[in-house]
């Protein structure tokens, strides 16, 4: 027997109230499916509340400091000082921006897409493209055994909805831009559901950031569900980078039909504490996913990637690498499980995470399973943690080089190529600012 | 002037240095001969001030100044240089990123203006030419898939560079054929110069045919037992290093 999802046994439903908005903040004139799935959400949340360590797949990322809060929200009409962007300055393209979770049309843009691709919130499609929602919202990301996935539902307000039509290729990168700014005194939340459908043969590149403006905390507790369709590709880029108070949930599940492609990557320098959840399903055959990312931590941050590659269909290529630097005493937590189901013959997975390890409080707990059902694949796994090489240190302080500049040549190095996972260039150098920058702070 | 007096140090706890003396002024060669063990690459790091290498007694004066308190980095500004043994492979980092965060951490050391990228390629390749190394080394991670021959050559090229004061080559000839190691001699005495002081390292003999030293030093057991001119490298070549109560043949 295979599952794919989580136990909610470790649970605490005393908890829930805290989380679960009011009822009367909900406008009641909404699609009866979104009526349903709000109700579904809140009755499960209600009745199970946050995961604890008890709960299996929650093992090494602790809750406790969230439980303590009891959070509102906030009206999302703050002004922004600026918009973070991977395109080059003066550049303009298609992008929308949530601010404390709520839809900014005066920041947003759908200019400069091609016919065929509906880029809007959720409140606009719901008015105007209700069959869409009727036909994906709660079809991948279940409610059922994650209770972050329920509460997501339960506070459903906003989001993003992006469908791109059959054989229509979006070469500019759709940006999402998600900035916290939240209230002072208090803890806002915020609960972005996503929906991503790319249409057979399509392509589309999007990038999401992933900032707060200020020092108040949040919670961003996000729900993405990915429809990749035959022979589609979709490329998701994500900068998590919210400030040191914040907490940072998420939870994308893709499914990708036949001969498609799902790549994400997911660069986690911000937030206290950050959980990012990858479900990628390769439902169709000679269907590929690529999952990867870097995280760095430091003082008390905590990072979670929690991955599962699900093989369904023959013939799949599942590539995962992740890459990490914690410092001081922060933690990081890497669970990777590949599932490969028995019919899913000529499956080859292969997963990867390493952690350099700076200081002797530094953590990482790494958890990667292998889940096979079938007999001819070609799976495997590596997980290794370790610190700076202290012969390479001294060689680069022999020629001159000081010991901070020379730690951060060999951090950047280690690294460096899990950047270059990254295919798409301007992408690419913007996230390799974005770990400059984090190294430059470092010293 | 560099005054080794009376040098003891220790590695994981085992005293390896029992009391070097030695005064090397500019201009010279100084070569120290030994057999394995004596504490010959011991001394190398000292000089260099790797971690882990604990001195217990004596000083090392450099042009005045307590070398021993300085930090690695800042021995290397102030001109001393380890030639490697063993460079160290450190992938992720192009060749020509480190010699260029090298020499500008150098210049800004001695309070002189960094090089820009043009300044830089135009010393790297003035110096690569003469030890006829391929721009493909230099694109490369720091040494990472360098041959024996490569990486030494790499090390001279950091030499050229860095241009030091004193350099202490250390087994250059280690892991080198007949042909590597001319090449990386040939690198080594063109600069040669009379402001620059060399301490050469060597098991044997042979590399100091193309490195000609102006004096040579025993080490044995920790300490230098016996000093002379070249010809005592071609004494030692014959006779081994017997006389000195080491028998490497046992």
């Amino acid at each position: 027997m295979t599952t794919t999802g989580y136990s909610t046994r470790g649970a605490d439903p005393t908890t829930a109230p805290a989380f679960l908005a009011p009822l009367d903040g909900q406008s009641t004139a909404v699609l009866p499916v979104v009526a349903e799935l709000r109700a579904q959400g809140r009755a499960r949340f209600a009745a199970v509340g946050l995961p604890t360590i008890k709960n299996e797949a929650w093992r090494y990322t602790n809750l406790r400091d969230l439980a303590k809060l009891a959070v509102t929200t906030a009206s999302g009409d703050a002004p922004i000082d600026r918009l973070p962007t991977v395109r080059a300055d003066g550049q303009n393209g298609p992008r929308l921006v949530f601010v404390d979770g709520r839809f900014r049309a005066d920041l947003s843009t759908a200019d400069g897409l091609p016919d065929g691709v509906l880029l809007t919130d959720f409140a606009s499609a719901c008015q105007n493209h209700s069959g869409l929602i009727a036909e994906h919202l709660g079809r991948l990301a279940s409610a059922e055994d994650r209770p972050l996935v329920a509460l997501n539902s339960a506070d459903l307000t906003d989001g993003v909805v992006l469908r791109v039509a059959t054989g229509v290729s979006v070469d500019a990168p759709i940006e999402l831009v998600f900035v916290s700014v939240g209230r002072d005194g208090a803890t806002t939340a915020s609960h972005p559901r996503a929906l991503i459908v790319l249409e057979a043969g399509a392509r589309a590149v999007l990038v999401e950031h992933h900032v707060s403006q200020g020092d108040n905390a949040t919670l961003s507790n996000h729900v993405a569900e990915i429809t990749v369709g035959e022979g589609a590709t979709l490329h998701h880029c994500k900068a998590q980078r919210e400030n040191a108070a914040s907490f940072h949930l998420s939870h994308i599940a893709a499914s990708v039909a036949a001969g498609g492609c799902y790549d994400n990557f997911i660069l986690t320098i911000g937030a206290r504490l950050s959980r990012n959840e990858v479900v990628s399903a390769l439902n169709g055959g000679d269907a590929r996913t690529h999952v990867s990312g870097g995280y760095m931590v430091r003082g008390n941050q905590h990072a979670d990637i929690s991955t599962i590659i699900d093989h369904a269909q023959p013939n799949g290529t599942s590539r995962e690498v992740y890459k990490g630097v914690i410092d001081d005493s922060a933690r990081a937590a890497f669970q990777g499980k590949i599932i490969v189901r028995p019919h899913a013959q000529k499956t080859d997975g292969h997963q990867l995470n390493r952690a350099l390890l700076l200081s002797d409080s530094a953590e990482i707990d790494a958890k990667p399973e292998l889940e096979i059902h079938a007999d001819d694949v070609k799976c495997s796994h590596g997980c290794t943690a370790g610190e700076l090489d202290d012969a390479a240190l001294f060689y680069l302080r022999a020629r001159g080089i000081d010991k901070e500049t020379a730690r951060g040549l060999l951090i950047g190095a280690f690294l460096s190529d899990v950047l270059d996972e990254i295919a798409e260039a301007p992408i690419r150098e913007a996230f390799q600012g974005f770990v400059a920058g984090w190294l430059e702070e470092q010293r | 002037m560099i005054e080794i007096k009376n040098l003891h140090a220790k590695v994981d706890g085992k005293d390896i240095l029992k009391g070097v003396d030695l005064t090397i002024r500019p201009g010279e060669v100084h070569a120290i001969m030994g057999p394995n063990g004596a504490g010959k690459s011991t001394l190398s790091y000292v000089l260099a001030g790797r971690e882990g290498y604990e001195v217990t007694d004596g000083s090392v004066t450099y042009y005045g100044k307590d070398l021993l308190a300085l930090e690695p980095e800042e021995r290397a500004a102030e001109g001393v240089f380890l030639a490697f043994q063993y460079p160290v492979e450190i992938p992720g980092v192009a060749n020509t990123t480190f010699l260029k965060t090298a020499i500008n951490a150098m210049r800004k050391h001695r309070g002189e203006k960094e090089l820009d990228a043009m300044q830089f390629l135009k010393i790297l390749r003035e110096k690569t030419k003469a030890l006829g190394m391929s721009d493909d080394m230099l694109k490369r991670a720091v040494n990472v898939g360098f041959s024996g021959g490569e990486k030494k050559r790499n090390e001279t090229l950091q030499m050229a560079i860095l241009e030091p004061k004193f350099a202490i080559l250390d087994e250059t000839d280690s892991g080198l054929d007949i042909d590597a190691l001319k090449i990386v001699a040939e690198g080594v005495n063109a600069l040669r110069s009379p402001e620059r002081s060399m301490l050469v390292i060597t098991h044997y003999q042979r590399l100091l045919d193309y490195i000609v030293p102006d004096f040579v030093h025993v080490l044995a057991a920790g300490r230098i037992v016996k000093s002379g001119g070249k010809e005592l490298a071609l004494e030692l070549e014959k006779n081994g290093y017997r006389d000195f109560g080491v028998d490497e043949a046992a």
